[in-house]
Formats: structure tokens, sequence, C-alpha cells
């Protein structure tokens, strides 16, 4: 019998409890954000759409061994040695002829494994992440340019390594998530550019 | 609609006159309280959606006011399925009975003092005999459907309803005593003056623990949260409403909006003082017009918004719990209130010394609560912002 | 003979009996995941029920042998993806224990600070969803809220919200940005202060929850027992079994706290109550640990997180097994190397949520299907760690 009326006295005080909580959540912050008039600003290391620089690739064939899902395919031949000598941002010369570069963005599992083994750190991934497409073939991005503009003179003085790895999407000392880095990537990417 | 008949000219034949002072307030109510459930499904969205600390709807219209509209044309061109072996005629038939059951206790309420269709002088005895209707529709809506589970969904809505009625009618019973008289235009003048003398507060605190077993019962009568087992969306049986889609769909939804507010009418006149102001009449004298059509709407559409507040706030019962709570809990204090207070009414004082003072000062005490807890949290909503915003920069 | 629990009860009894055979498919908005439970019913209450898994199958240990030590990360991220920072630590931890590599105490503390955070956000699933099967849909969103607010702490850090590919094998892929331990402090402050508190008010001290819990789903301890039941599910029952007391790892010995256990109040031990109230607590001793984590972090000086990461990952000939506290209980890496190759040469998976899946056949007999649904959620199971 006591336990009757101890089991009601609970229930109506919890429910009250549960109620005063409610009530004070009325009237607290909304978190949402209206997508897409408002965006959340993502962070500089954010992992999204990958972008490769084609100038500085050596044709090294790291990132491919790296992928573990296999969404990166390299085609690369030497250089004939009459060409003249070209070099990539941080000093390497580029020996290899990379005629076929293709990253699978719907295979990519967005690892960011790729961008570590990278000696010239052409490759890296950006806070884009508003690029969907209705067709799946878009995903396939070539980055190989039939005629691109390569460094013919060494940036860096032969006797310098070069450029220690660091990994490119990560810039020291944000205090509090920045603004996501404008310097996206050109619209080079989709297939049949 | 003796207003009507009153204003109506001299000349017409009888049967003319009486059949338009039935149907003319009949045309404006129904007309009125079919907009209803437009309101209350999108303060429910927008209060479920605040409580959650999210924002509800907010594209179709400005601040998504016209999301009920939407969803309402939506669910009208939606393609009305018949299940096959269904019976077609009830399958038709049910959702015209369940709106009836919440449509029809309209009648009776009164909206002002010569605001009513008809005061019935068994009024209160009409509204639960009327409401249950719905619940004929319930389990012709299971059976029809030619589905096992809509019809154990059915079954279970129909035992819960009624079984809730029980002490819901005891906790009216007790009303009824104390005023003497089942019309439901005397239960308000009963409670005329001002917040005081409403029937809430008499016989202190016999007659609030009465509201609270009505309040209770009449929400598991709407199938509302903590009672919805019956329309769940996450137990397994999906309840008696399965088989219905489209425009069948939209006035089942109907009427449990409607219902919501008929239950919600019904308990402010019967314990909230009705279209009666709180205020004590010399203070609202000098207002120009009478605004109880709007005190008795607005006491409904506080204790609607009890209901969603918790909806929102607690889990749901099982259906065992469900009958347990029916039987074992609400139906025993409910018939202890009955003997008291009838003996309290035969033999003894017509109101507890205390009545008045209490009344005043839970009412005050209560509304102060909330709002002094709403200043406050709307006060730190402001200082998070703040707060977010300096983290930010 | 097909092996369908319909053939079985017609083979069991001649007497045409009442009983349903109900599906709950692969696709309902209370199964975790994709399971689809078969009950064989008598009116409400189910005689027997027999889960059916492996919707989420995706060849996980083979595909660890196809790609290389470093490249089984992303995908033991994907496993359980509510509380990926504890797969990606069992396996680092398998693999470092297999080399031999021993990390610096700065990498132990943002790997503790790491797992806890995790910790958090996966109990905040776990509870949040938990409410919302039994009904109570507000707690589900306050607690995504603050979920969303560790990710965020995760996607600054790491860049990724969900899958991170965070823990490497010797180290981590990123140091904490900073102003690491401000943010931390600040979630901290919110969760100890706003949101745990409301969690035990709205959900757990509620009477209707409790009632709808508290007797259902009873799990005796030597039941769970042998049925290999690991983490909050066995604290639930009454045991104190945590491995980051028992067999500390990764610095976990320096830092204070409770190991939660499941204490009965309101019916027999063992409850589905019991095993959320865990869930709820153990949110609280994460914070606990946090705290004090954050604090040697902050004290500590910044060191390469990269420092003892191998160039190439290539152990000696040899096999490990490894396990470690992931939120949903004990996660063990068993690995095989053969010492010649840059792949691992198997990958096996113990996972936790299998072995409580495995002991549900029993627990449900004799419940109403409506408390199938608070089995299920008590036992929190992500489908995608039973298939793998």
């Amino acid at each position: 019998m006591k336990k009757w009326f101890k089991d009601l006295w609970e229930g109506f005080y919890t429910v009250l409890v549960g109620m005063n909580i409610t009530w004070r959540h009325l009237f607290n912050t909304n978190v949402t954000l209206q997508y897409p008039e408002e965006k959340w600003q993502l962070p500089p290391r954010s992992r999204m759409r990958l972008f490769m620089k084609y100038e500085d690739c050596i044709g090294c064939g790291q990132c491919v061994r790296a992928c573990p899902v296999s969404c990166i395919y390299i085609k690369a031949e030497k250089r004939p040695t009459t060409s003249p000598a070209i070099f990539a941002a941080n000093g390497q010369p580029i020996k290899l002829d990379v005629s076929v570069f293709d990253i699978d963005m719907s295979l990519c599992c967005y690892c960011n494994l790729c961008t570590y083994p990278c000696p010239t750190d052409c490759i890296y991934m950006t806070p884009e992440y508003e690029f969907a497409n209705t067709d799946l073939t878009q995903h396939l991005y070539r980055f190989a340019k039939p005629n691109a503009k390569f460094l013919t003179v060494n940036p860096k003085t032969p006797a310098t390594p070069p450029a220690p790895k660091t990994p490119p999407a990560a810039p020291p000392a944000p205090a509090a998530p920045a603004t996501p880095a404008s310097g996206a990537p050109p619209a080079t990417a989709p297939a049949g550019a | 609609m003796d207003v009507v008949y009153r204003l109506l000219p001299e000349s017409l034949p009888s049967w003319i006159a009486v059949a338009l002072s039935a149907a003319i307030p009949a045309i404006i109510l129904i007309t009125l309280m079919a907009l209803g459930p437009i309101l209350y499904v999108y303060a429910e969205r927008k209060i479920s959606g605040f409580m959650q600390d999210r924002l509800g709807p907010m594209r179709v219209g400005p601040y998504g006011l016209l999301q009920t509209i939407a969803d309402a044309i939506k669910l009208m061109f939606k393609e009305a399925i018949y299940p096959a072996g269904a019976d077609k005629v009830l399958f038709i038939l049910a959702p015209c009975l369940v709106v009836l059951g919440a449509f029809l206790p309209f009648v009776v309420i009164p909206f002002g003092k010569y605001l009513v269709t008809a005061d019935l002088n068994v009024g209160i005895f009409y509204v639960t005999a009327v409401a249950s209707l719905s619940t004929v529709g319930l389990i012709m809506a299971g059976w029809a459907s030619n589905n096992k589970y809509a019809l154990f969904g059915a079954m279970r809505s129909a035992a819960q309803i009624v079984s809730y009625e029980i002490p819901a009618v005891m906790a009216l019973l007790t009303v009824v005593m104390i005023v003497g008289s089942l019309s439901l235009q005397d239960i308000v003048a009963v409670q005329a003056g001002g917040l005081q003398n409403w029937l809430l507060f008499r016989y202190f605190p016999l007659m609030p623990v009465a509201f609270l077993v009505f309040f209770t019962a009449t929400l598991a009568e709407c199938n509302r949260a903590p009672f919805d087992i019956p329309e769940a969306e996450s137990e397994l049986v999906a309840g008696f409403h399965t088989e219905y889609s489209g425009f069948f769909f939209a006035m089942f939804f109907l009427a449990e909006y409607t219902e919501m507010f008929v239950v919600s009418a019904t308990a402010s006149v019967l314990f909230l003082g009705g279209w009666q102001s709180p205020f004590p009449r010399e203070w609202t004298a000098w207002f120009p017009i009478r605004l109880s059509p709007l005190w008795l709407v607005g006491k409904a559409w506080f204790l609607i918004f009890v209901h969603m507040w918790l909806r929102w706030t607690l889990p749901r019962l099982r259906v065992d719990q469900l009958m347990h709570v029916a039987w074992k809990v609400l139906l025993p204090i409910s018939l202890t209130l009955v003997l008291v207070i009838g003996a309290l009414v035969t033999w003894g004082p017509n109101r507890f010394p205390w009545d008045q003072l209490a009344g005043v000062v839970l009412s005050i005490g209560i509304l102060a609560y909330l709002v002094l807890t709403a200043v406050a949290a709307w006060r730190s909503r402001a200082r998070r912002i703040k707060e977010t915003a300096e983290m930010a920069a | 003979m097909a092996t369908n629990l319909w053939t079985q009860s017609r083979q069991e009894d001649d007497l045409d009996t009442d009983e349903m055979i109900v599906n709950m498919g692969p696709q309902h908005p209370s199964t975790h995941g994709v399971l689809r439970i078969e009950l064989r019913t008598d009116g409400e209450v189910v005689k027997a029920a027999r889960p059916h898994i492996g919707y989420l199958h995706r060849c996980f240990e083979k595909h660890a042998e196809n790609v290389d030590y470093p490249g089984v990360i992303p995908y033991t991220d994907r496993m359980d993806y509510v509380a990926s920072m504890g797969n990606s630590l069992g396996y680092a931890l398998a693999v470092e224990k297999l080399m031999g590599i021993e990390v610096s105490p700065y990498v132990q503390t943002i790997r503790v600070i790491m797992a806890e955070l995790q910790r958090i956000a996966s109990h905040c699933v776990a509870v949040g969803t938990y409410g919302m099967d039994i009904g109570a849909f507000t707690p589900f969103l306050h607690l995504l809220r603050d979920r969303e607010k560790i990710l965020d702490l995760f996607e600054w850090t790491c860049g990724a919200r969900l899958l991170y590919n965070y823990n490497w094998v010797g180290g981590l892929s990123h140091d904490v940005p900073d102003g690491f331990v401000k943010a931390c402090r600040q979630f901290l402050r919110e969760f100890d202060r706003i949101t745990h508190p409301e969690l035990m008010d709205l959900l757990i001290g509620n009477k209707i929850f409790v009632k709808r819990t508290a007797r259902v789903g009873v799990c005796p301890v030597d039941l769970a027992i042998s049925y290999d039941l690991t983490g909050p599910n066995l604290r639930g029952s009454g045991l104190p079994r945590d491995l980051r007391k028992d067999e500390p790892y990764c610095g976990y010995e320096r830092f204070d706290f409770q190991v939660c256990v499941g204490k009965g109040e309101f019916g027999p031990v063992g409850s589905c109550f019991d095993r959320n109230l865990v869930r709820a607590l153990e949110m609280a001793e994460s914070a606990k640990i946090l705290h004090q984590a954050v604090d040697a972090l902050e004290k500590m000086e910044r060191a390469d997180v990269k420092e003892k990461v191998p160039k190439r990952v290539k152990p000696a000939k040899g096999e490990v097994y490894s396990r470690s506290e992931a939120p949903r209980g004990q996660l063990g890496y068993y690995i095989v190397a053969d010492g010649t190759a840059v792949n691992p040469y198997r990958v096996k998976v113990k996972s936790p949520c299998f072995t409580a899946m495995s002991v549900f056949h029993i627990l449900s007999k004799g419940m109403y299907i409506a408390d199938i649904i608070a089995l299920i959620g008590s036992l929190d199971v992500v489908l995608g760690e039973i298939d793998r």
C-alpha cells in the first residue's frame, strides 16, 4: 500500500522535473544552421575534396601505393633525355611524363593517406565539400593536363635538399576554426576538361 | 442557436427558422474548428523543435507557417490505397465515424454567455456519450483493414480508450455533484467572479486531484503520449491506421487534433471557468467587447500546449502498464474522490475556507515560476550566443 | 530440412497453436542497423527470437589482407562507425605490441583524450537512441547536440567528423591544434553542468522510463559471463570488469576514475535499466578522466606525434592478440604477420557487439514484443561491428 503511494508520488514528481527541463529548453538556444544560407565554417584541416597540382607531380606513384581503396591511377613514362629539364615547386626534378593521373572520388574514402608520402606535397585535401553530382562519372577527376606549364628553372638551389615533408593541410596555430581555405581548387577537375 | 433564432425575421416559417438557426452556428463552428488542427500541427512541430534545441519547419512560408497546408495538400493528392480483401464500406466509414466523434461534442461547448450551439440540459453527458463514437470508428478501421497487426493495434487502442473513460467520467462526476447540473452553461455560471471561484480550486486539494485525473484520462483517450502505444512509429505493431493513406489518414489526423481541442475545451469548461475571465468582473467592466470566446479558446490552447509539453518530455508506457495506470491508479483515486466530494457536497460546507486563497496563490505561483524560468533561460541563451561569438572571434 | 522457426515450430508440436512468425525486417526504425529478427510469438509474448545478421558484411578481414598495415586503419574506422577512435586505437595498440614500439606519454595522453571523448559521443548515441526507442524523443536531440560538439573537436584536430584515421601505428596523424585544451575544457564545462544532469533528470530518473526498463531483459551475471558479454553490458549485470582498470593500456593507470556497475535499484540486477544507467554514469566518469588528461596535456610540452611512426610497417614474423575497452565492450584484434610482406597475413577482430547479440535469443524468451526493442537498444549493438 505504501509502495502504491510512493510510486504515485515518484511518478508525479519525475514528470514535473522532466517538464521543467523541457520548459527551459523551449527558450534556450537553437543550434540549427539554416543551410544553405548559413554554412558551417570548416576548419582548415578538413578532409574533403582531393586536389592535386599537376605541375608538381613527379610521377613516383607513392600515393597509389598508399591508397587503401585504389582510387588513384597513374600512367607515367620516362621523359626522353632530349626534352628540357623540368622541376617541381620544391626543386625536385621531374623525370617522368605523367600522361594519366586519375582520381576516382566516388571510391575515395577520405582517409588522407595519399598526402603523406608525396615528396612534393602536390596532392592534398581541401575543405570543399559541395561537389555532389547527378552523374557518377563526373566524380572521376582527370588531373593530367596535356599542355601544362612546368617550371624549367630550378626554383631552389641544387645544394638544398627538397623541403621536409609536412602534411600540407595543417597550418600552425589557428585559435579557432577559421574560414574555409579560399584557395579552393580551380575548376580543373571534372572529366572532360 | 437561440441568438440566431431571434435574429431571423419573423416572417419565416418556423421549420426553416429552426433549421437555419441550427445549421448556421454548426457551419460556423465546424469551419472554425476544422481550421484548428492546421494551427495545432504547426504548433506541435515548432514547440517540439524548440524543446529539442532545433528550429522546426522553417522553409515552407515564412518561419514554416504554411507547412501544415503543404502537408494537407500532399495528403489529399496521395493515392488512396484500398488493401486487397478490405471491407470497402467499413473502410471508408471508419474515418468518418472517428471524425464525427471528434466534432459532435462541439455542439454543447459554450463559447460565451449566449454563444452555444445548443445548451442541452444533459450537456456533459452528451459530450462523453458522443466522444465514444470514435471508439467504434477505431475498431471498424482495424477490422476493415484486413491486416492482423492493424486489428491488433485497433483492439489495444479501443481497450485503452474504454478503460480510461471510466476515471474521466468519475472525475467529471465530482464537478457535476458540486454544480448540481449537467448543463455546461450552468457549470460555467457557477465559476463566475474570477480565478478564485474556479472549480479547480474547490475543496482544495481534492478538486486539483480530480483535474489531474481528468486530464490524464483524457490524454489517454486522445492516444497522446505517454499513452500513444497504438500509434507509435517505433513499435512493431503499427496501429489501426496502418493501411490508411492519403485523405483518410488526413481525416484520422484531423480527428486526433480536434479531439485534443475537445477534451481541452471540456476540461477548461469544467475546471478552469470556461468562457469566464480569470479577473473579477469589476476589473474588466470598462472593456468595450466581451472577450468570452477568446478566454475559452485561450484556456483550451494552454491545455493543448500542456498536452504537447508532456508528449515531448515523457517516454511511452507499455500497454499493460497503461492498463495498470487506468485500473489500479486512476480508478481508485477517482472513486475515492466521488465518495468524498459527494459526502462533502451533501453534508459539508460549500467550499473549504482556504480555497480561494489557495487558488490565487497557486496560480500566481505557477505562473511566476514559469515566467521566471523562461526569462532565465532566455537570458542564458543570449549569454551563450554572446560567448560563442566571442570564442569564434 | 530448412532451419527457420516456422518449420521448427511445425515439427515441435502437432497442435495447431496461435503462434505467429513476425519479422522485424532489416529495415526498421529501432534495430540499430540492418538487423533482421525473426520472432515466434504467442499473442503478445515472444516464444523464440532469432536474429539474422550479415546484411552489412563488407569483408573487412579480407580487405585487411590486401592493404598494408597503415592502410587497414581506414577500414577499422568503418567497423563500429559510431565510435571509430576506439577501433583504430585497438588496432594501433595491437600492431605496436607486435613490433615492440613504445609511444611517448604525450601521444598516450592525446590518445586517452580522444578515446574518452569518443566514449562520451558513443554513449550519447546509445542512450539517446534508447530513449527514442522507449518513446522519449527529446533527450536524443539534446545528447546529439553534445555529440556534435565532440565531433567539432575531432574535425578541428584531424579533419574528419566520423571516420578519422587518427590513431596510427606508432603515433597519431595530427597533433592537437592550438587552443584544443581550451575548447575541450569549454565542452566539459557545458557537459558537466548542463547536459549530464539534464540527462539524468529527464531520462534516467523518469519513473516511466524506469518502469519500462527495470524488470526487462534481466541478464544474470553467470549468463553474461558464459555468453562473453563485455563492457557496459557486463558491468550492468554487476561485475566490475573494465579493461582500463584491470589491464591498463595507453597510460590509463595514471588516471583516477570509478568503474560503474549496475546495482539493481529498481529491479533485478542486469536489467535494461542497469545497462543504460551504466552507460549514462560512464559518461560522467569519462568526463572525469578527460579533466585529468587535459590538465596533464597542458603541462606537457609539444612533442612530435609522428616520432615513432615507422617508415615502413613491416613486422617480423609473429602474432599478437591485443584487446582494449571500446565503448561497446572488449574489442580484440588478433594479427598474424608472416614477416615478409607489408600486408598483414591475417587480421581477426573480436567484436563486442557480436557476442552481445549472441545472448539475445535467451533474454528474449517470454518478453512482450514492445520489450524486444528495449532489449536490443540496451545491448547497444552496431551492425557495422557485428558484420564487419
